[in-house]
């Protein structure tokens, strides 16, 4: 079974800027993958050539089997922009309706009012985009990108105008996908959240993948403290194995142990220690 | 590309320069109106004196004349509306980030450019058609001069409008939305300055003048269509009275015969093969 994006040396030169470096990049099919890296490290760009909208320099990307950007790859994706913006005078209904139009879908009626109410926009299917505030049109644009049921879902920082509310809802909404085996590509800089949804995380650096695997791989061990009478002891490097073996040494030393803590890093730690380039 | 065209058109309608161009346009043809009445008014009056003899045919002068000038009004406001639904069509919209959810969909980018190109020039030639036949009919009603061709003219006005169209959404591909506004105008302004010269080159009798005007009208062919259209008003006028008329600012009228039509055809097609190399490269 082909990836549902497969990116191989991929690179990009705006200019003489170079926004990729020979970045390589696969998301399974009904994997959820999160792409994260600092401002400027190719993220967007990554996102953009794999939707057909901007041109590689170098390197090959597959989406769903056949090459990015042609019709029949755009016809299994769904895509919001980072920035992005939908006519003023359109509706809620009204924009479903264009877009259901052009991905060819048959969903009508149905597939709209489905959509609306996934993203919390029930009651909005009539409001103007213009009378929408930013939170709502993101919603919207999610609503959007899922028209006409898409195989990959390629979401650029979709939660970046979200309330608490509405990025539950969007986390559930990926759960659901995820569920329905639908492979989404989610760029943030929201770990934590990146950390509750994703199968894997991606971590980007000056236009290439520097890290990747599961978030709980990501989380490595970084050592075992012990307190005892002596005060607090760090074992660096052991994990939660060691931990019987720890103790027994100390209390065959004749140390009385008060408290054993495993210590792992977090997403955050990996994260920040990746792009300090340590 | 249909689903396009009917996005773009319904957009189109929607802009407000479409309103501000419609009450514009009223707003003309009740000055054109009264300007007629008066002016034929004074003519009658003048020409009652010495009707025999007379080799020149006065209403003809002044219908013509006048006509003339509500086709060049016609013209500017038609390339207005053209300048104006086409010059963010490609990088304008794609900066305000409206192109980009449009144009991930399974739908060409020649498509997605035709749609657009077959909306703006569609509702520009609707528009230019529309206040011509208006005009004439104000001039017919109020002087009783009719054009000696009523149908010619107005296609080469609304053939006009659709090359300034085309011109305006290649530069779209390349040019920001107030760049590209600024650009086609600018072209636009060249191809009357190229009429003017014409007059002048007619004048002065200098060959030179003339050449460089005809150059940079079929350079610029909807100044050739409009002169085009201009000659075609008398094409029946002998004599003095051909003599006498001076028609429009900005164009000596000049007949373009049936190349003209196929090389605005030729023009507006090159155009598209530009626009669509150009769009089909372009980073959005
Ligand atoms: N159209 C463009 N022209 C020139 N340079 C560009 C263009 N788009 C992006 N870049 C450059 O490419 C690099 C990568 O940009 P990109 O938008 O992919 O970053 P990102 O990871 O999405 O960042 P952010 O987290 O801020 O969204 C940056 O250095 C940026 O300046
Ligand atoms: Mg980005």
């Amino acid at each position: 079974m082909p990836a549902a994006l497969a990116a191989t040396g991929l690179q990009k030169r705006y200019g003489s800027a170079e926004a990729l470096v020979g970045a390589d990049l696969r998301v399974e099919e009904g994997q959820l993958l999160g792409l994260l890296g600092p401002n400027g490290a190719g993220k967007s760009t990554l996102v953009k050539i794999a939707c057909g909208l901007v041109r590689p320099s170098a390197g090959g990307i597959e989406v769903l089997g056949v090459p990015a950007g042609s019709i029949e790859a755009r016809r299994g994706i769904g895509y919001l922009a980072e920035l992005f913006r939908f006519p003023g005078w359109l509706s809620a209904d009204e924009l479903l309706t264009l877009h259901q139009r052009l991905a060819g879908s048959d969903g009508a009626e149905a597939e709209r009012a489905e959509l609306l109410a996934l993203v919390g926009l029930a009651d909005a299917r009539a409001v103007k985009v213009e009378a929408m505030s930013k939170g709502m049109q993101q919603r919207l644009g999610i609503a959007q990108a899922l028209v006409g049921s898409p195989r990959l879902l390629l979401l650029d920082e979709p939660t970046s105008a979200l309330d608490p509310v509405g990025r539950r809802i969007v986390r559930d909404l990926l759960q659901e996908l995820r569920s329905r085996g639908v492979a989404v590509l989610l760029n943030s800089h929201l770990l934590s959240e990146v950390e509750l949804v994703c199968d894997r995380v991606a971590i980007m650096l000056d236009g290439r993948i520097v890290e990747q695997g599961a978030p709980a791989e990501l989380s490595r061990p970084r050592g075992v403290e012990i307190e005892t009478a002596s005060g607090t002891q760090v074992y660096e490097g052991a994990g939660r194995d060691d931990v019987p073996r720890i103790v027994a040494e100390q209390v065959h030393a004749g140390g009385q142990v008060y408290g054993v803590r495993v210590l792992s890093s977090t997403l955050e730690d990996t994260y920040l220690e990746a792009v300090s380039g340590g | 590309m249909r689903v396009v065209a009917a996005y773009a058109l319904q957009e189109s309608l929607r802009r407000r320069v479409f309103t501000v161009v419609l009450i514009l346009t009223a707003v003309f043809l009740a000055l054109y109106g009264w300007g007629a009445s008066l002016a034929f008014d004074e003519v009658t009056t003048f020409s009652g004196e010495g009707e025999q003899g007379n080799p020149v045919d006065a209403e003809v002068v002044t219908g013509s004349t006048i006509f003339g000038l509500a086709m060049f009004s016609t013209l500017f406001l038609g390339a207005v509306l053209a300048v104006f639904l086409t010059l963010s069509a490609v990088r304008g919209d794609a900066e305000r980030g409206l192109l980009q959810p449009l144009v991930v969909r399974p739908v060409g980018r020649t498509q997605m450019l035709a749609g657009r190109f077959v909306a703006a020039a569609g509702v520009c030639a609707a528009y230019v058609g529309a206040v011509y036949v208006v005009a004439m009919l104000i001039t017919g009603a109020v002087g009783g001069w009719w054009p000696d061709r009523v149908l010619e003219p107005g296609l080469a006005l609304a053939s006009a409008v659709v090359v300034i169209a085309a011109i305006a959404l290649l530069g779209s591909i390349f040019l920001s939305a107030t760049a590209n506004g600024i650009g086609v105008f600018m072209v636009f302004g060249a191809g009357l300055a190229a009429g003017l010269l014409g007059q002048i080159g007619e004048a002065l009798s200098s060959n030179r003048l003339e050449d460089i005007a005809e150059v940079t009208a079929w350079l610029l062919p909807f100044e050739a269509l409009y002169q085009s259209g201009l000659d075609a008003l008398t094409a029946d006028a002998r004599g003095f009275t051909d003599f006498a008329v001076q028609l429009g600012p900005f164009g000596g009228a000049d007949e373009g015969g049936p190349l003209l039509w196929v090389w605005a055809a030729v023009y507006v097609g090159l155009i598209g093969l530009a626009a669509r190399a150009g769009f089909a490269r372009r980073d959005l």
